[in-house]
């Protein structure tokens, strides 16, 4: 990576980041338009839950990964507090991986 | 500090550690694709977004052009258009604190924003997440950079499920259908938040199916935009 090439990657994205908040200065924001954007915001979370669970470079990312993030989210849904469900998560797919589990 | 913030600073510690140990790992990885030091560190401070970065160092190492690693890099960050518009008052109108807080928005801060229930609290840890996640982040990358190929794969730590199960924490609270206390009067609106939260639940739902079946077939990044037509499902 050059200077140059970074520099157009830094601009460009820090466009994308900008570009929402300059944009809802012009749009109505409306109590529906807000419920939708928030949809919106869900819909991306969730498919980056579920590709950076199971895929890696395009393909499947194998077990220990998406096993440790299932005991994550069992844990989460019983309600225990975020770092218990981090930490679970990491525990489960590094000790899987430590028994040989790809 | 109220106890609330406390809570709050202990979960995104948890997030920013994280990041901080899989910047070690892009340190090195941009190490050890010849970018020097200073470089690494540059790439991290005026990107800092981790997953475009990897992509942008991996495409270049594997022998691609530098355009193709600016293109596949920044197709991976348009997402952050549609959550600028999603967090726009928790960045705030004033000047200073909106450039500020563009920069440093990331898939987590987004995602915690999201799960505050009002617009202070929102606020909070927007900020919080954000600016301990830049700190975290660009802390490893330098550790990482000069520790370089003594660094090694984060994979094997488990920190790759952490990410993927911190999202899934925060989103979680809002898919569920809100608890009833025991033996209260049905709310007033608690038909209306069950709605929300079937709703919510279709889309995320739909959103991963789609990203999910496209990603074999399209650049990263492509497939979480794609995810957006999910919303559509709502609409019906």
């Amino acid at each position: 990576m050059t200077v140059y090439s970074i520099l157009v990657l830094a601009a460009g994205t820090y466009a994308f980041r900008l570009a929402g908040p300059l944009l809802s200065d012009r749009l109505q924001v409306s109590a529906r338009a807000q419920e939708l954007m928030s949809l919106a915001t869900i819909a991306m979370l969730s498919a980056l839950v579920a590709t950076a669970t199971l895929t890696a470079q395009g393909g499947f990312a194998g077990w220990s990964r998406p096993a440790g993030v299932l005991v994550g989210a069992l844990l989460a849904w019983r309600r225990l507090p975020f770092v218990a469900v981090v930490a679970a998560a990491a525990l489960t797919a590094a000790g899987l991986r430590l028994a040989g589990v790809p | 500090m109220g106890t609330v913030d406390r809570a709050l600073v202990r979960d995104v510690s948890a997030i920013a550690l994280a990041s901080g140990v899989v910047g070690i790992s892009f340190g090195a990885l941009a190490v050890a694709a010849g970018m020097p030091v200073w470089l690494a560190l540059f790439m991290s401070v005026v990107v800092f977004a981790g997953g475009s970065q990897f992509v942008a160092v991996g495409v270049v190492a594997a022998g691609g052009s530098p355009v193709a690693a600016v293109f596949a890099g920044l197709l991976l960050n348009a997402r952050h258009l549609p959550f600028g518009l999603a967090v726009a008052d928790v960045v705030g109108r004033r000047w200073p604190t909106r450039l500020l807080g563009a920069h440093l928005m990331v898939d987590e801060s987004v995602a915690f924003a999201l799960a505050q229930p009002d617009p202070q609290r929102r606020r909070a840890a927007y900020w919080w997440c954000s600016g301990l996640l830049f700190v975290g982040w660009n802390l490893g990358v330098a550790v990482g950079s000069v520790a370089g190929s003594a660094v090694g794969d984060p994979a094997t730590l488990g920190l790759d499920a952490a990410f993927p199960a911190s999202l899934l924490a925060l989103l979680l609270p809002g898919l569920l259908p809100p608890r009833k206390p025991p033996d209260a009067a049905p709310p007033v609106d608690g038909a209306g938040a069950e709605d929300k939260a079937a709703r919510a639940r279709r889309v995320a739902l739909v959103g991963a199916v789609i990203a999910l079946a496209t990603t074999p077939l399209l650049p990263a990044g492509v497939p979480i935009l794609l995810a957006l037509l999910a919303v559509g499902v709502a609409l019906r």
